[in-house]
């Protein structure tokens, strides 16, 4: 027993900046979901027919195949053909993020449908554009409802990061699975993992909660 | 005598296949308040969208003091829509903004205003209906009187040359009608041109300067209240302001 903790002790250090690997990559992901998926949610609720469609194809597409194939996909063929060459942990947020912008694209896309459209036709009324009326209307409204959903999206993200493994980028569960092959220590190796994982997403979920709390709109029941 | 503020010229408009307007005309003079009445599905909420380009007819045109208005031109047409305010049946004010951030936001967004210099103005508007102890409320905390007030300051505060109404009282509980409409009958009095639908007719008797009749997507009668409401003249209007009434007493 004393000896599975010393393993543990010895190697928390190391796991710890692997998960902040993992925050990294988490953060990078959600960032690049959110700045791609606003802006699609908005082409899905009004953009013309054939911007809908393009968008549609893209969330089919990211929603369809694994996250696992979309890895391997990018990683060793499109990034490669691209000529870019990404570090395994870029590689991994921005497909984990190209994903996630399907996801979140979806979810806006329900908060602003989900909003009374007669105050976007009062924009208009006032004379602004729809631009304006969707930038400072609807979106500051559907971004509120939106965040019970993106605490959804952030805790299976945070999970979905372990697949960095599978490119050798260095998280968490890679670096977790390093020392465990050296020291047979996988039963308390991995609950350790484990463990921090799941105090991650509930700080983050808590944190999220606390944010919806304090943007809530005072009286307003939907 | 001058030309007319606005005038609508042969507005038709099909909505999912239905011809909803049938070449609908209409001029309006500075300072006048016309009442639009009729039963519903009439046309009239269809006509007032059309008016602001929120709907845009198929055929017809706008004229504003005398310039065809030019919807090819997005900037003509929110500068059009600045010049004539819309009120909703369903007051549409923004849910996340306090009362005086919604009338304060277009003056910022559209007009270029400082946040200083909208909020004064908000201010302002908002004690102009009577609502400036509860500019720092949301609109959920609002009754619908005090939404729909709201709504006419936020509209007021882009100093419209033509106000449009549509019902603007409809969806109030009985109580809440009167504070909105003596808003808006101290705005007749001041002069604001105003095109007004509604179903308030004793409202309409006292300060329209003409009743204007709509079924089944035309102008069946007009008028000054006077003549289309006298007793035994027999109009349409007078027949259907009758049923209205008698609806109401049945109800009573």
């Amino acid at each position: 027993m004393l000896e599975q903790l010393a393993v543990v002790l010895d190697a928390l250090p190391y796991i710890l900046q692997g998960a902040l690997v993992t925050l990294g990559i988490v953060g990078g992901a959600m960032s690049l979901g959110l700045v791609m998926g606003i802006p699609m949610a908005v082409g899905l609720v009004y953009g013309p027919r054939f911007v809908r469609f393009i968008l549609g194809i893209y969330v089919w597409f990211f929603r369809g195949v694994p996250i696992l194939t979309l890895m391997f996909l990018f990683y060793f063929g499109i990034f490669d053909l691209l000529g870019l060459n990404l570090s395994a942990l870029s590689a991994t947020a921005i497909v984990l993020g190209m994903t996630s912008a399907a996801y979140q694209s979806q979810i806006f896309r329900g908060s602003i449908e989900a909003l009374p459209q007669g105050q976007l036709k009062a924009s208009r009324a006032l004379g602004m554009s729809d631009m304006q009326g969707v930038c400072s209307i609807i979106l500051p409204q559907a971004l509120r409802l939106s965040i019970p959903g993106w605490s959804n999206e952030f805790s299976i993200i945070l999970k979905d990061s372990a697949l960095a493994y599978v490119v050798g980028a260095m998280d968490m569960f890679t670096r977790t699975h390093f020392v465990a092959s050296r020291t047979y220590e996988h039963l308390t190796l991995f609950i350790t993992a484990g463990a921090i994982y799941f105090i991650i997403t509930m700080v983050g979920v808590k944190l999220l909660l606390t944010l919806e709390k304090k943007v809530r709109i005072p009286g307003y029941t939907t | 005598m001058a030309t007319p503020i606005l005038q609508m010229q042969n507005i038709c408009k099909t909505l999912s296949g239905k011809e909803i307007l049938r070449s609908v005309s209409l001029d309006i003079n500075r300072g006048e308040l016309k009442v639009l009445i009729g039963p519903s599905g009439a046309g009239k909420s269809t006509f007032l969208q059309c008016i602001n380009y929120l709907l845009t007819p198929e055929h017809g045109q706008i004229v504003l003091e005398g310039n065809i208005v030019d919807t090819a031109s997005k900037k003509e047409l929110y500068s059009y829509r600045q010049q004539v305010g819309m009120i909703f049946q369903d007051f549409n004010l923004f849910d996340h903004l306090t009362a005086l951030d919604n009338v304060a936001i277009a003056l910022r967004k559209v007009k270029g205003m400082s946040k200083k210099e909208a909020l004064d103005i908000a201010h302002k508007e908002l004690d102009r209906v009577g609502l400036s102890d509860k500019g720092n409320l949301y609109p959920a905390e609002l009754s619908g009187g005090q939404k729909q007030r709201v709504a006419i300051a936020r509209a007021l505060a882009m100093e419209p040359k033509v106000l449009l109404l549509d019902e603007p009282t409809s969806a109030l509980d009985p109580e809440l009608v009167g504070e909105v409409l003596s808003v808006i009958r101290d705005l007749a009095k001041e002069g604001l041109t105003m095109i007004m639908a509604t179903h308030q007719m004793d409202f309409a008797r006292a300060l329209a300067d003409e009743i204007v009749f709509m079924q089944q997507g035309e102008i069946i009668e007009r008028g000054s209240p006077a003549s289309l409401l006298k007793e035994g003249s027999g109009t349409r209007t007078a027949d259907f302001c009758n049923k209205l009434s008698d609806m109401c007493e049945e109800i009573d």
